[in-house]
């Protein structure tokens, strides 16, 4: 166990290495990419290489979990929840990265730099994840931010991807006002941008100065427009549904991860004091947002869409999180995101197989049959469906994860009873779009004109397999990610 | 006061399994779990090869040696069922040779396992329960709950008349359904049985004896029904499957009681805690438990399934109808004798359900004809007189009766099996429709049957309570038991419906009393009419009647020896006294360690044994009883004069009555199953499922999304200045909370 000393610049380069080793990575791909010609052979050996990457980093973030590191007062901050949730990051990025080499192939998006921007973007999310600054939380947010604007038009081919990268920006611009407004009120109202302090002097003077609370209100209005919470969500159907499928995954998994995780230390760290204050409005944030998700997404007709609103209803879950506060929400949320990727990257992997080339086939009613023709992948996309609904045993994990949240919510300090009740009764509400997928793959006669679709890549396939794997095997002993979950907990430093 | 001391025990126990102390370690008791699973290997083994053989049917076995049942190879298919329940086709099975060696093979090792440990058993004096936890089962907030057998001298018991009588039953088995085309699948099935049956008397919590009790209900189910493409077959099947769904509600309920009061399901928890639980509470949980011991045991109102569950093969009806799977009520309420003997008003509705069955069945059994449906009421009966003794507390009476039961009643039930193989064989050799079932059509087979007439005759005695038989030391002690207890025990001071327990429980005895009465008239007409008087088979089919094969047979050599002498388990004192002969009460003594203490609980410390004479006088009584049954229908009944099935007459008034078992299941018919029926079909069905479900919440919650979807298409324009409006609105909504709030 080592304790980092923050005021000593050597050791905050140390305590945000793997960020830092990610990011100088990354500039050393983007020059391997851009340096001859585009080419398929190119895409994919950066690809490999990125993958690689995200490998080793991961394994300095385990260093770190296992050395048992803590940081003194400063901008960053080090402990489980964060390298819990840098972990669930990469992975998302190291699936998002195998997803694209085969989708990229078949889509002839031959630029090598895509997966480099992916890296860009995880390096901003990890910076996002340890930050106890404000300043440093708008950076991360930025750095992700703006690379992911990129990647969700990068087939230049598509009119769609270029229209939704467009609006994806400028409400994200727009957005990003609101965010940096907030912080600056905030800092007005406390003379102070880093977290801890904000806490002390919050928790001393109370919430009563207008500034701070319209500060608050922004700030939730700029997370909230990167989770997707109603009704700061518009942008997110239009955006999913243009952009490359495997960035699609990477938006609702990853992107949704890491300013979830960077919401939850703002307010644990910040505004613990009070959530008398915040309770009410995002109280109802949540609920708007699991209703509304969930409906809307019953009347979705492609898949991808519904899988955009599904997202959005499961920012309304995860925002409960925030709401049950302390230690049980923070680890109930790290195991949500975790089941969540693994069900998303399945879900749209599966997307990314069946749609074809040029994304020819997205509506629901193309999976007509699926059984029948590849019962492999029609039970894997069963699994993702009932993982994503909570469903038990054959939803796997998918089920604890609901459950963990549900217990985080009773439990909390001030049980959130009304919005738990919301929160099953929008579950069952998603059974209506989630198993309609699994009906229509298992008892619908075939209805594709061709029965015989692009073959799978092999990474692609490994995607599918591992996400299916893991859900189930986890479904049946969720034993050692709640072990990892409860131990990973936010470590505010002592005001 | 109690709880303190079990408390204490409880620990005491826990350290010494901790210690690896108990006297059972080290072993033929650490192989306990083998015994449950050689009996599971034997149903995949026999599955499998069921299984295999329907994938790739081959040529059916066309060895003839076997010549049994040869002439039904001339049958034509399309009579195959005419002749009543245990007409099949007949087809020999290309694996069943194998199946012959591995059905009853399985279940020998399994007794002789069993037999092993019985034996460590006696010699270790162990006076707790051996707990073997093989894996943790589920946790859930407070459940922490193992998949853990419990070996103790209750157990013991059990194991010894399930496999022990097993056995027996599967060697019978060969002989009977050897030429069956489902021979593999009826081993499996029968396999099975024995290791649900053995996994809920070892089960070490009630969740684990669920597992047992549910996986029973399975098999019975699969049993009955074995020959289900005849549709009667099948309805029974779902009539005891129904039957029992209703009881296993109140095992249900009864152990959310136990875990919402008590937080704990295993035995030895809950009988540490029991006596400091309030009266009502443990009466409640045992009612409900009762209930559940209501449908696998057949009692009032819940028998009905029983006597349709003859449909099943013969051998079956022995070992699960008769021997073993419904005496699990019986051996639920032993099992939770730390319950039970806390709640007398649950004991007295006990005995009395028991009491009253009693006598409902024997007189029901009077009156029938098929010899099937003679025993299955005989069965009934007797599972109430085991009510009666665990009701009162006297649970090693009940268990006593349990294992005598098992012996004569196995025996019957084969002895009729082989009764009914002979008359088929008669029947299928001229191609006659008769029903070969019905006591009408036989008459005089002692000609024919020598063997089996003697060994029938030692069970009807043995059942009829005649000395020295098995059955009369085990219906007098419980007899003796009910009146000893009608003073002096929490039973007498309690009262049940305003009637005081003193006197219920002589009105039990004098039940008891009567009925024995009974139970010797019903079973002297049954051996009567079959094996006595005229024959009436007829005179083309009177050649063919013979003795079954020497397979079948040799069980019931095996049951009669047990039936004669099985009363030597637990001889009562006064007959120990009088004569040199065994030991006083080794049964008593042996399950001491497991009921002693609960059995004293209820008779307030003193044990309940009557003065010598009065025990003289209700042994008197209870003889000169079953005499007195066997003589008066020895001279009255007359089987010269009965006539076939077919010219027989339509019984009159009280006798219609009775041959048609008090019109019962018409009036469950009536009153339950055709309301419950018609109100599915025109309200749940009509009405709630497709009007209300269907019409308004999953068209109609289809339409409100159809319409928020509308209403979400249209904001959702696609125009980024509607968005920027939308967010803009949603950011006022929120600053707006934040401030005004």
């Amino acid at each position: 166990m080592r304790t980092f000393d923050l005021s000593i610049p050597l050791d905050l380069t140390a305590a945000l290495a793997p960020d830092i080793s990610l990011m100088l990575g990354a500039m050393v791909l983007l020059l391997w990419a851009a340096w001859g010609r585009e080419s398929i052979a190119r895409q994919r050996a950066v690809g490999a290489a990125s993958m690689l990457l995200c490998a080793l980093v991961a394994g300095m973030v385990l260093f770190f979990m296992w050395t048992d590191s803590t940081v003194g007062p400063g901008p960053v901050a080090m402990d489980g929840f964060r390298w819990t949730a840098d972990l669930i990051l990469l992975l998302a990025t190291f699936a998002t990265i195998a997803l694209s080499m085969d989708y990229n192939e078949r889509e002839r998006i031959t630029s090598a730099e895509s997966h480099v921007l992916l890296l860009l973007a995880t390096s901003g999310m990890m910076v996002l994840v340890s930050a106890r600054d404000l300043i440093i939380v708008f950076l991360g947010i930025e750095i992700m931010s703006v690379a992911v604007y990129v990647l969700a038009g990068m087939n230049r081919r598509s009119d769609r991807a270029a229209e939704g990268s467009l609006k994806y920006f400028l409400l994200g611009a727009f957005s990003t006002c609101f965010l940096l407004y907030g912080i600056a009120l905030v800092y007005g109202a406390t003379g102070t941008t880093n977290l801890t302090e904000i806490g002390g002097r919050v928790a001393a003077a109370g919430a009563t100065n207008p500034l701070l609370l319209i500060g608050m209100a922004l700030l939730v209005v700029g997370f909230g427009f990167k989770v997707a919470a109603v009704p700061f969500h518009m942008w997110a159907p239009d955006v999913y549904e243009g952009a490359p499928t495997p960035i699609t995954a990477y938006m609702a998994a990853a992107v949704k991860a890491a300013a979830f995780a960077s919401f939850l230390r703002v307010w644990m760290e910040a505004f613990p004091d009070v959530f008398v204050q915040w309770h009410y409005a995002l109280w109802w944030l949540a609920a708007v947002t699991m209703v509304a998700g969930n409906l809307i997404a019953l009347a979705q007709k492609n898949i991808k869409r519904m899988l955009a609103y599904s997202s959005i209803a499961h920012a309304g879950y995860i925002l409960v999180a925030v709401l049950a506060r302390g230690n049980l929400g923070s680890s109930a949320f790290l195991f949500y995101a975790f089941a969540y990727t693994l069900a998303t990257f399945g879900a749209f992997a599966v997307v990314v197989v069946l749609s074809g080339r040029g994304d020819r086939y997205l509506r629901i009613d193309d999976y007509a049959g699926l059984w029948t023709v590849r019962p492999w992948l029609a039970g894997s996309m069963a699994v993702f469906m009932l993982a994503l609904l909570g469903f038990p045993i054959f939803g796997g994990i998918g089920f604890f994860a609901k459950w963990y949240m549900l217990q985080a919510a009773l439990d909390s300090i001030t049980p959130l009873a009304r919005l738990s009740v919301i929160l099953v009764l929008t579950s069952v509400v998603s059974a209506g779009y989630y198993l309609y997928v699994v009906m229509v793959m298992f008892m619908r006669p075939v209805s594709r004109p061709d029965s015989d679709p692009q073959p799978v890549g092999r990474l692609t396939r490994w995607v599918i397999a591992a996400a299916a794997v893991l859900i189930l095997a986890f479904g049946i002993f969720p034993d050692p990610v709640v072990r990892l979950t409860r131990s990973s907990v936010i470590v505010p430093i002592d005001r | 006061m109690t709880a303190l001391p079990a408390g204490i025990m409880l620990l005491l126990q826990e350290a010494a399994r901790a210690g690896g102390a108990h006297p059972l370690a080290g072993t033929a008791a650490d192989w306990l779990w083998l015994v449950p699973v050689l009996p599971l290997l034997g149903f995949l083994i026999n599955g499998a090869l069921s299984l295999v053989a329907v994938a790739h049917p081959g040529p059916a076995d066309p060895d003839a040696g076997h010549g049994e049942a040869k002439p039904a190879h001339a049958l034509p298919p399309d009579t195959a069922g005419a002749h009543g329940d245990d007409h099949h086709p007949v087809a020999r099975h290309r694996f069943a040779g194998i199946v012959s060696v591995i059905g009853p093979l399985v279940l020998a090792l399994s007794f002789a396992l069993t037999a092993a440990i019985f034996f460590a058993m006696r010699a270790a004096h162990a006076e707790e329960p051996f707990i073997q936890n093989y894996f943790t089962w589920m946790i859930t907030g407070e459940l922490d709950l193992a998949m853990a057998f419990q070996l103790d001298q209750l157990a013991m018991v059990m194991m010894l008349v399930i496999t022990g009588v097993g056995t027996l039953i599967h060697v019978f088995s060969v002989g009977y359904m050897r030429d069956d085309p489902g021979y593999p699948r009826y081993f499996a099935y029968l396999n099975l049985f024995v290791f649900f049956m053995l996994v809920l008397v070892l089960g070490a919590s009630y969740p684990v004896m669920f597992i047992g009790w549910e996986g029973v209900g399975l098999c019975s189910y699969l049993l009955i029904g074995f020959w289900f493409s005849e549709k009667a077959n099948a309805d029974a099947g779902k009539k005891a499957f129904i039957v029992n769904r209703i009881g296993d509600f109140g095992f249900l309920i009864a152990l959310m009681l136990l875990f919402a009061n008590v937080g704990k399901l295993d035995f030895l928890g809950i009988a540490a805690v029991a006596p400091g639980m309030s009266v009502a509470v443990v009466t409640a949980i045992c009612l409900f438990l009762f209930l559940g011991c209501v449908g696998k045991s057949a009692q009032i109102p819940l028998y009905v399934w029983l006597p349709d569950a003859m449909a099943g093969p013969t051998p079956v009806s022995a070992l699960i109808h008769a021997a073993t799977m419904v005496t699990a009520g019986v051996y639920l309420v032993a099992r939770s004798s730390f319950l039970f003997s806390l709640a007398p008003v649950a004991g007295l509705t006990v005995a009395l359900t028991g009491a009253v069955t009693a006598l409902f069945a024997a007189t029901i059994g009077l009156k029938q004809w098929d010899i099937k449906k003679i025993l299955a009421y005989s069965t009934v009966s007797q599972l109430g007189f085991m009510f009666i003794a665990v009701g009162v507390g006297a649970y090693v009476a009940g268990i006593f009766h349990l294992a005598t039961h098992a012996f004569f009643k196995a025996l019957l039930f084969l002895g009729s099996g082989s009764v009914i193989y002979a008359m088929h064989a008669a029947y299928h050799k001229t191609g006659s429709h008769e029903d070969a079932q019905d006591v009408r059509n036989m008459g005089g087979l002692r000609r024919y049957m020598p063997v089996t007439w003697v060994l029938m005759w030692i069970a009807t005695l043995a059942i009829a309570g005649i000395p020295p038989f098995a059955g009369f030391f085990s219906k007098d002690e419980i007899l003796a038991s009910v009146y000893a207890r009608a003073h002096g025990s929490n039973l007498a001071e309690a009262s049940l419906l305003g009637i005081p327990g003193s006197t219920l429980l002589y009105f039990i005895y004098f039940i008891g009393l009567v009925t024995a009465l009974l139970t010797a008239i019903y079973m002297t007409r049954m051996m009567l009419y079959t094996f006595h008087g005229p024959n009436r088979t007829g005179e083309a089919e009177r050649g063919a009647l013979k003795e079954a094969p020497w397979v079948m047979t040799g069980p019931l050599v095996v049951l009669g020896v047990l039936s004669a002498f099985g009363g030597w388990l637990n001889l009562p004192k006064v007959f120990t006294d009088a004569l040199p002969v065994g030991s006083t009460f080794a049964l008593e003594h042996w399950l001491e360690p497991v009921v002693g203490e609960h059995q004293l609980a209820v008779t307030h410390g003193k044990a309940a044994h009557l003065a010598a004479g009065t025990e003289y006088v209700l042994i008197g009584a209870a003889v000169a009883i079953a005499v007195a049954g066997i003589l008066v229908a020895w001279r009255m009944l007359k089987p010269e004069q009965l006539v076939p099935k077919k010219d027989a007459p339509a019984e009159q008034g009280i006798e219609r009555v009775l041959a048609e078992k008090y019109f019962v299941d018409e009036g469950y018919d009536r009153v339950i199953v055709q309301p419950v029926y018609q109100g599915s079909r025109g309200f749940l069905w009509r009405g709630v499922d497709a009007g209300l479900i269907d019409g308004l919440f999953v068209n109609g919650s289809g339409w409100l999304a159809r319409g928020f979807g509308w209403l979400g298409s249209a904001a959702q324009t696609g125009a980024v200045g509607t968005y920027a409006w939308v967010l803009v609105l949603g950011v006022i909504a929120v600053i707006g909370v934040f401030t005004l709030r």
